[in-house]
């Protein structure tokens, strides 16, 4: 087996040092019954590479993956272009195959980027801090919610109707154990963000208001004025970023007066990836840092006054407080902290928003053309690279037919929000710096051609 | 090692010696020993290393009143200088590819590219979680063969293959069980967790909203049978055992346990962290075990990436099958790959407690794990534990006449070999031997875990150390260890020649600094 160094000559010789007569012996403390004499049955036996790769390549090419049809997909995972030298360089192996940084003199290499990812995030969300990532973008929102129930020393949370759904399900299953109480508001079909809705249902119970910004339709809520109104009921406010390439157009929610923002790395340098491993970003105020969950890299110096970086605050943490952690987590997600911060150096500020206003263009382009067709109309004109088009029909269907033509048509409201019908002719479609104009075309006759097809 | 070489590098990487003619650098780097500066100071705004076209048109009217005043403040790096930069950083690192990595309950085996390689084919790394079903049955392939491989290597009913690390998995296992005690319409609320467990454990425990007892550990390092079931009782919702536990034993009362703890209508949850010591050889599910996550990052080395991702999918038994959470993956009686999400949870799964991810779990780690999984086959796999075990029993017995092996007298240990500092002489710690392992050119072992064992050094080599590694890795402990016994003082300020000496981590929590302020004026 190729990645098993010991010989058969070993074994035995290791086996004469340790005393044993088989390798059964060192098992002597599993019970008799349990102990499995030969390989499990009904499994297949070891592999080569060759086969494993023609296995796999089968199965992959079951897939149609998004470079080989047009491509818009959104809702809170982004196709963006990642330049080869990031997945070069995340695939040295030194930073691969190393651990947790536990051993700081040995990590700089982690430590620093760690260092230098949570000063990106932070200022690209204008927080104070960030942390040294979360497991994705909806387990970050769940953090926030528990961090600000601590923090305002209350436990009511309020969703925005515009909280991607799979996010406030993940809140409202963590909820339902912790008996935090969750107010989630109905999303409308309107060119319109709930903020009304929002500010309506805070009250001086209320811990934290979570929006998404932009929003899972698309639409950009005014974070300033739903910040007043969470911090005039002394709650926080609590944005979701599932897009942060839109931060290179619109303005960071930090500076709009969120207290946590929270969100979805995933668009910068990790990939789509079928779901994961993603991204969970978190920034805060400074004032919330010893209540924050995960992992945070401080600055500090080596005994000889060097400039070094540690682990730090660990007396938040699990390994330290046990039960009384502010979370429970552990292995984060740190190769993607790096590969979203090697994208980001490459990117620079100024590059962050030029990819953002090419974002927009493309989607721009996408918007004319598609609400030429007879029937499709737009719910909002105040959007970034994501958007809501109205379809005369259950658009579920739609995306179907669509991908029976080889085009991937977007995503229907009906798949994420089943039990509202009054959304399920909404069909969401998001047009990055990868879509060429090529595609827009084919995507527009091609839902000409479906939508026709129901009118003949 | 035939002669070359074999002084080892010149003794003074960082110290000048006396009587050596080394002139101070200009720089202050040192051949191929380079300091790296953050890209706040080395890149500018302004520049960036990727090429964007420019958009057409303006901005459209409705956003401009939601623009960004100013770009954020980050700098850009031309990709000579990021390519430079971050290989700079990554040769301040120790990882698997560079030697041995033993660091006790961690599993930090070689990762073999060939994984890396499978997960990158378009049809996996391409694809989005949110694309119709038929364009992704491949993906969903992969899901469901892991699955049933995880199934068959524990002999469990079913699995929840969607949270992200250990401890998530943790809190799937659990929120299972919250889940079949409400249906059974209790509220159960204690959960018991050894001792020796690891912190995540009753942090995960906290975290579902149960109350954590303590489980003391026999003078043998084992789960306290009789202490455990004088606990056992009507408010009990179960408990957590990790076995292998943390004192690298197996917990030969399991199955005794289990049944106790059903016996009261409790449940159990095995921490799956230690299932490389037996991974093709014993199946929890023959123990009684209710749920158990598998970290998909340590026994079937997908990598550990300086910190995660991880992935831990969660086996569960009958009794705790129905209320896995959405999404899931299932084989149908047709013998087609299903997708079971909110929508159609009517068809066969509308008991799941809910959803703990936005979509489908660390797909990119389970293509990797198959991959693994496939290479060694049951055959393989069983090989593997029998490895890992043999070269931990292997270290257990070539040091315990110079390092004191608490567990040593009770037999063999399972995939790890504990330690701890009771033999070192008055004023040498585990940290000194752990820091002192670094100028040998080893990482460190776990230090300090588990609690219950004062000073700990929990070594865990796995099944990819060969015996010239560990024989090479054994002569620098029996080395520190003479070390330690001659009361070297130089073992106290060791690492001597890392990248950075011994950090200031009160300093670092004092008045944490977590983002560079350079650019603020003072």
């Amino acid at each position: 087996m190729r990645y098993l160094p010991l010989t058969p000559a070993d074994r035995s010789s290791m086996l004469e040092t340790v005393g044993a007569s088989s390798v059964d012996e060192l098992f002597c403390d599993v019970p008799e019954a349990a102990r499995l004499s030969g390989p499990i049955a009904g499994l297949p036996m070891h592999a080569s590479e060759m086969a494993v790769e023609r296995h796999l390549g089968k199965l992959a090419a079951k897939n149609l993956d998004a470079g080989s049809a047009p491509f818009f997909l959104g809702a809170g995972a982004y196709r963006h272009h990642v330049p080869a030298s990031v997945d070069h360089l995340i695939q040295r192996g030194e930073f691969l195959t190393a651990y947790t940084p536990y051993q700081p003199e040995i990590a700089q290499g982690t430590l620093q980027v760690l260092f230098e990812f949570q000063t990106q995030v932070a200022r690209m969300f204008g927080t104070d801090i960030a942390n040294a990532s979360m497991y994705d973008g909806s387990t970050a929102c769940w953090e926030a919610i528990l961090m600000a129930a601590r923090v305002t020393r209350k436990g009511k949370a309020v969703l925005s109707g515009g909280l991607h759904p799979h996010y406030g399900e993940v809140v409202r299953t963590m909820a339902k154990f912790t008996k935090d109480e969750i107010v989630s508001l109905t999303p409308e079909m309107s060119a319109q963000t709930d903020d009304a809705a929002v500010i309506a249902a805070i009250d001086e119970t209320t811990s934290s208001v979570v929006v998404q910004y932009p929003d899972i339709m698309g639409r950009i809520p005014d974070l300033e004025a739903i910040a007043q109104a969470a911090h005039a009921a002394k709650a926080l406010l609590i944005v979701v970023v599932t897009e942060p390439v839109a931060l290179g157009l619109l303005e960071a929610p930090g500076h709009l007066g969120a207290d946590v923002v929270v969100g979805e790395g995933q668009s910068l340098g990790v990939g789509l990836q079928f779901g994961g491993p993603y991204l969970g970003l978190f920034g805060c105020r400074e004032k919330f840092v010893r209540q924050m969950p995960g992992r945070l890299c401080g600055e500090t110096v080596d005994a000889e006054g060097k400039r070094g970086f540690v682990l730090t605050l660990s007396t938040r943490e699990q390994h330290i407080r046990r039960e009384k952690a502010t979370s429970n987590i552990c292995t984060n997600s740190g190769l993607c902290a790096l590969a979203f911060s090697i994208h980001m150096s490459l990117l620079g500020g100024e590059g962050l928003e030029q990819l953002a206003a090419i974002n927009h263009d493309r989607t721009q382009a996408l918007v004319e053309r598609l609400t030429q067709i007879p029937g499709v109309s737009l719910l909002s004109d105040a959007y970034f690279n994501e958007v809501t088009l109205v379809l005369p029909r259950d658009a579920r269907e739609v995306v179907r037919e669509l991908a029976d033509k080889g085009i991937l048509g977007g995503v229907s409201l009906g798949r994420l929000f089943p039990e509202q019908a009054d959304l399920h002719n909404g069909l969401l479609v998001t047009a990055t710096e990868t879509v060429t104009l090529e595609d827009i075309e084919e995507f527009a006759a091609g839902l000409a051609a479906v939508l026709e097809g129901e009118a003949a | 090692m035939s002669g070359v070489n074999t002084a080892g590098w010149r003794p003074s990487m960082n110290e000048v010696a006396p009587g050596d003619m080394a002139p101070a650098t200009q720089s202050g780097d040192r051949a191929l020993m380079l300091e790296e500066a953050l890209i706040f100071e080395l890149g500018c705004e302004g520049q960036t290393g990727v090429d964007i076209e420019a958009p057409s048109k303006a901005v459209s009217p409705a956003l401009s009143k939601f623009r960004r005043k100013a770009a954020p403040a980050l700098p850009g790096l031309s990709e000579p200088e990021a390519v430079r930069h971050y290989t700079r950083l990554s040769r301040q690192n120790y990882g698997i590819d560079l030697g041995p990595f033993p660091l006790g309950s961690c599993t930090m085996k070689h990762n073999p590219r060939l994984n890396e390689k499978m997960a990158r084919l378009p049809g996996f790394a391409d694809v989005h979680p949110l694309q119709p079903q038929k364009t992704v049955e491949g993906a969903l392939e992969v899901i469901e063969q892991l699955a049933d491989w995880l199934m068959k290597l524990t002999g469990m009913a079913s699995v929840a293959m969607s949270p992200k690390a250990g401890a998530h998995g943790e809190l799937c296992g659990l929120l299972c069980i919250r889940a079949a005690l409400d249906a059974r319409g209790e509220s159960r609320e204690i959960v018991l967790v050894p001792e020796s467990a690891h912190g995540t454990n009753p942090a995960t425990a906290a975290f579902a909203g149960f109350k954590v007892q303590a489980i003391p550990a026999t003078p043998e390092g084992r789960v306290d049978l009789e202490a455990l079931k004088e606990k056992l009782g009507p408010d009990v919702a179960g408990v957590m055992i990790t076995n292998p536990n943390t004192c690298g034993l197996f917990e030969p009362d399991l199955k005794e346990i289990a049944d106790a703890v059903h016996e009261v209508g409790g449940y159990v949850y095995c921490d799956g962290a230690n299932f490389n010591a037996i991974v093709g050889r014993v199946r929890p599910g023959d123990l009684g075990v209710d749920a158990m996550h598998i970290n998909l990052h340590k026994t079937f080395s997908t990598p550990h990436g300086g910190g995660g991702p991880g992935a831990g999918p969660v086996v569960l038994s009958e009794a705790l099958a129905p209320y896995a959470p959405l999404p899931f993956v299932t084989r149908g009686e047709d013998g087609e790959v299903h997708l079971v999400e909110e929508e159609n949870r009517g068809e066969g799964h509308e008991r799941a407690f809910g959803r703990m991810v936005a979509f489908h779990g660390q797909m990119g780690m389970f293509t990797r794990a198959l991959a693994y999984i496939l290479s060694h086959g049951a055959d393989g796999l069983k090989q593997v534990s029998e490895d890992a075990v043999l070269n931990a029993n292997y270290i257990l017995r070539s040091l315990e006449d110079v390092l004191e092996a608490p567990f040593g007298k009770s037999g063999p240990c399972m995939h790890e070999a504990l330690f701890s500092d009771a033999g070192l002489p008055e004023g040498i710690s585990t940290l000194d031997i752990a820091k002192g392992l670094i100028d040998e050119g080893f990482h460190p072992m776990t230090v300090y875990f588990p609690l219950v064992v004062k000073g700990a050094m929990l070594i865990e080599p796995t099944e990819t150390e060969s015996k010239q590694g560990l024989d090479r890795f054994i002569a620098s402990m029996r080395n520190l260890a003479q070390r330690a016994q001659e009361q070297d003082e130089s073992l106290h300020t060791a690492p001597h020649f890392a990248p950075r000496r011994r950090l200031d981590e009160t300093r670092a929590a004092r008045k944490p600094v977590l983002v560079w302020k350079g650019d603020e004026a003072a």
